[in-house]
């Protein structure tokens, strides 16, 4: 049995069932630990200690009456601040919503509820999801654990920094173009971003509608899976929620790879300028063969141009989807000589500069003369990017790639080049654009001791098979039991 | 005068008659206390996603199917995005590029003269809010998100009318159609049917069109006439002056019978519409579109040439009878339950009957309120009691009295006509024996008739019918009468 805080959440439930500790004892170690431990680390916008030790004293309640208990009875688990919390203040790390309470939980926060889950608090992210760093925050940023002077990755800094410092055993995020993958690949967990519609967004306040999925954060690729099983399933909520049948990921995770064809584009390793994560994805794609997969060569030709379509028709989607928070029916209110003013004064004050930067470029996309020339053309390349994965899943089953071309890069260092910032997810943005489902693991440790991340590819509805390869690259790198040495 | 020809398009945007609202399950009843119908989705609460309302969608495809559209196979949701307190998310969702209905028309006719009338557009889309101006001290703006969210559909007319008198036949007729296949109230007061008008003016006998305004805000028939009117006159104006059209909204000032401007073609909003992302697009396959053609409630012209051809009614009584869907309802009801009751009488004869006595009796108890109408007494009630008028029981007038007393009592006809020994005299013996009676009393009468001054015939009905307090059968008397004075 691993000792506190690192027990995984099959250990905490196992524990809590058993009567070996009572749901409330877990919780308040958790939480006295994020509350020690979160100064430093600023995961958490806030820590709701009424809420999870009554949650959990319902589980023990439900222990004691014999009740059948969820597959998460007693497990703590933290919430990125962008999902709804019913009565629990949710901000999204903006001024703007500093003071909203939100009068409904999101369906992922339902589900968890349902399932025995204990939400322990908010976590911190990039304002509004916007980010790769989490240094958008408009309550100060997120340090990751593994060396407090890089950036925990973004927008799901929070929760993956909670995660991997032992805060939580899992946690929740939210990925448009690489936010859970990529603070995962940074703090040295599993994140997965399933297909789009497969869990609902009801309730997670959008950044990009059309690419926002509610995404798994842990420690390892079986508590994700299991995370993911409890999270996703159609929502008559969500008009972009798949009715289609549940996978059983947590089983898959025991299927191994053999036979499996694993899709390597090899331009894109070969050009990679860190030669550790070069090293580190390479020997992840060597185990992968060991245990019985074959690698396959496969082009997308048209992922180069992920950032640039991206960056239009995410921002277009955002400076609509933003433009309700106006300081009429909640939130900030800056008033101002007359109503063009008040929204003016609102918006200008309540958003910070990176959300105020994508919704004017947005506005732009979108304006009459220039939708063509950006939005609709983006959105073309966009069908182009998904036909080019459909064509490598006709020789591959899933696709592998680095999750970042470099570890965690260091706070500050990119905040003064969004482009460059920019760059740091083009990995990760086209399988969101494709709609895709992906997944990334830890798959090595650089000199320097920060983690590596692998990114893997499935065709859309096949998470199964993302958690079947991705646990054989956990069982061979073996770092599930390495944890960020200051926090140990 | 002569030398200018107006060119006029409508857009006119009707509610539908859905019971809940188009993306949430709010009810749309109208007079409800301020946010009472509301919820996460209708207040635009961060987090909540619209769902489409089935049933308020297959009203629009029914108003598009009346008014001759071609259904769209595929249609999509578009975002239109501007600021304002009444729209809670920042955008209203409608329909700009693939609307749900295209290419329709609709048959107008203006002294004696028939037209048809191009329908560009039929798209579905949700209202806004509404904002109380100067609601308690101060000056201050509440705003009640009751209708927020209630379906519309916006109907846009090719600019094929040429006068005010042609848009107003356009829109009678309009509301008329909507009206009777249940999509629309009609209740311009209530602000359900609601029209802009686009006018414009050009020399005769050109082609071009010359420079429109957008007339707001004209919520009556009267108000459209005389602000068109008025329009037009003062473009002619302008352009008499030498001066030239500007293209702006103005609004028509009722009070100040004028139209003024309310914003230049500079400040014209760009919507940067966009597909909405959160809505996946709609799809009527042929089959659904037939079904939903075949279950079409007759229209209002076809029900009057009906009427007119087997019911026996003339043009003028179907017009009247046909003003309102339940009085048109109410009639048919009535009709054919008289033909059933009364012995061998023709459909047409029943038809005349019922037209006739609902004119000059029922009309004037009944009362409309939007789609809704009260009655008096109920149709088969009244088919009773024409029926006993049919049989002898009682005559005409009588029936008249006994009407009032239904419509006071609530009783049956032939309750009423026992209680109050309303039967017609019938009885050979006794009407005679009353004709003796008062050619008794009257000898000078009886030796003027004699004489030759047959005309006081009359006399003596109206005394037999005064002395049998109008019960005898007034024919009977008639020939009784004849045949004594006649007798040698």
């Amino acid at each position: 049995m691993t000792s506190f805080p690192w027990q995984s959440a099959f250990e905490i439930r196992e524990q809590v069932i058993s009567g070996a500790m009572t749901a409330v004892d877990v919780t308040r170690a958790y939480l006295a630990r994020a509350e020690a431990l979160n100064p430093k680390l600023s995961c958490f916008l806030y820590l709701d200690h009424e809420g999870a030790l009554a949650a959990a004293a319902q589980v023990d309640r439900a222990r004691e009456v014999g009740e059948p208990l969820g597959p998460l009875a007693g497990v703590p688990v933290a919430i990125k601040d962008n999902l709804c919390t019913r009565g629990v203040r949710t901000t999204c790390a903006s001024k703007i919503l500093g003071n909203y309470i939100p009068p409904y939980d999101a369906h992922v926060v339902e589900a968890l509820r349902a399932s025995g889950a204990v939400i322990v608090g908010k976590t911190n992210l990039d304002e509004f999801a916007m980010g790769s760093s989490n240094e958008n925050s408009a309550f100060g940023n997120v340090h990751n654990p593994w060396n407090l002077d890089r950036a925990p990755g973004g927008s799901s800094g929070g929760s993956a920094c909670a995660t991997a410092a032992g805060l939580a055993p899992l946690a929740l995020g939210s990925d448009t173009g690489g936010s859970v993958r990529q603070p995962g690949a940074f703090c040295g967990i599993t994140a997965i971003k399933p297909t789009y519609g497969r869990v609902s967004r009801y309730g997670l306040i959008a950044f990009a509608s059309s690419l926002d999925q509610v995404g798994p954060m842990a420690r390892s690729v079986r508590e994700a899976s299991l995370l993911l099983e409890v999270i996703a399933g159609h929502d008559e909520r969500d008009a972009t929620s798949a009715d289609r049948e549940l996978g059983a990921y947590h089983a898959a995770c025991g299927r191994g790879v053999q036979g499996l064809r694993v899709g390597v584009v090899r331009a894109q390793l070969d050009q990679l300028q860190d030669p550790e994560v070069r090293g580190a994805v390479e020997a992840a794609l060597e185990s992968l063969e060991e245990q019985g997969a074959t690698l396959v060569d496969v082009a997308l030709a048209h992922a180069k141009h992920a950032v640039s379509v991206y960056y239009l028709i995410a921002p277009a989607e955002a400076s609509s989807n933003l433009a309700r928070f106006d300081g009429i029916r909640y939130g900030l209110r800056v008033s101002g000589e007359d109503l063009a003013d008040t929204y003016a004064r609102t918006r200008g004050q309540g958003f910070g500069p990176e959300v105020r930067r994508r919704i004017m470029l947005g506005t732009y996309a979108l304006s009459a003369g220039y939708y063509d020339a950006f939005y609709l053309r983006a959105q073309r390349v966009r069908t182009l990017i998904r036909r080019d994965y459909d064509a490598a899943f006709e020789s591959c089953d899933v696709l592998c790639t680095p999750t970042t071309p470099t570890p965690a890069f260091a706070l500050g260092e990119k905040t003064n080049d969004p482009l460059e910032m920019y760059l740091a997810d083009i990995f990760t943005l086209p399988p969101s654009l494709a709609g895709l489902p992906a997944l990334s693991t830890p798959c090595g440790l650089a000199a320097d001791g920060l983690p590596i991340g692998l990114q893997i590819v499935a065709p859309p509805f096949e998470e199964e098979k993302l958690c079947g390869a991705a646990q054989v690259v956990e069982d061979a790198c073996g770092l599930v039991t390495s944890h960020p040495p200051a926090f140990a | 005068m002569a030398g200018y020809e107006p060119v006029i398009g409508l857009e006119v945007h009707a509610q539908m008659r859905s019971r809940t609202k188009l993306f949430c399950g709010c009810p749309t009843d109208y007079g409800a206390p301020p946010n009472e119908h509301t919820c996460p989705v209708c207040l635009g609460l961060p987090g909540a996603l619209p769902v489409p309302n089935e049933k308020a969608i297959e009203l629009a495809v029914r108003a598009g199917l009346a008014l001759g559209c071609q259904v769209a196979p595929h249609s999509r949701f578009a975002r239109k995005n501007y600021f304002y307190p009444d729209l809670a998310k920042g955008y209203q969702i409608s329909q700009f590029e693939l609307p749900l209905n295209e290419k329709g028309h609709l048959d107008i006719e203006v002294e004696g003269e028939a037209k048809r009338i191009g329908i560009t557009r039929i798209h579905v889309e949700e209202d806004a809010a509404k904002n109380l101006h100067g609601i308690g001290s101060g000056a201050v703006t509440l705003v009640d998100f009751n209708r927020a969210g209630t379906p519309l559909i916006e109907i846009v007319s090719e600019p094929d009318l040429r006068g005010a008198d042609e848009a107003e036949a356009y829109l009678k007729k309009l509301r008329d159609i909507l009206m009777f296949i249940g999509v629309n109230d009609g209740n311009l007061e209530e602000g359900s049917f609601r029209c802009d008008a686009n006018v414009s003016i050009r020399p005769a006998g050109q082609t071009e069109l010359g420079t429109r305004a957008e007339l707001k805000n004209i919520n009556s028939f009267r108000f459209v006439k005389k602000a068109i009117e008025h329009e037009i006159a003062r473009q002619e104006g302008v352009l008499q002056g030498g001066g030239e059209v500007v293209q702006e909204t103005r609004t028509w000032l009722e009070a100040q019978n004028k139209t003024v401007s309310m914003r230049g073609k500079e400040e014209a909003h760009d919507y940067r519409y966009f597909p909405d992302p959160d809505l996946p697009p709609l799809a009527f396959d042929a089959k659904r579109i037939e079904a939903l053609r075949q279950a079409l409630p007759e229209l209002p012209e076809a029900k009057r040439a009906r009427w007119q051809k087997d019911l026996g009614l003339t043009e003028y009584d179907a017009g009247v009878l046909s003003a309102h869907p339940e009085v048109a309802k109410y009639f048919e009801a009535a009709a054919e339950a008289l033909a059933k009751r009364a012995d061998k009488m023709k459909a047409s004869e029943a038809g005349k009957k019922v037209g006739n006595f609902i004119q000059s009796e029922v009309l004037r108890h009944v009362s409309t309120d939007g789609l809704s109408a009260t009655f008096p007494v109920g149709p088969s009630a009244v088919a009773g009691l024409l029926a006993v008028v049919e049989d002898g029981t009682i005559n005409g007038k009588i029936a008249k009295k006994v009407f009032a007393t239904m419509v006071d009592t609530g009783k049956s006809a032939r309750a009423i006509i026992d209680e109050g020994g309303f039967a017609q005299v019938t009885d050979k013996g006794a009407i005679e024996d009353e004709v003796r009676r008062v050619l008794e009393a009257n000898p000078s009468q009886v030796q003027q008739y004699k004489g030759g001054k047959t005309g006081v015939l009359g006399f003596f009905v109206g005394q037999v019918m005064k002395a049998t307090q109008g019960a005898a059968n007034p024919k009977m008397v008639n020939e009784t009468l004849k045949r004594l004075l006649d007798a040698p």
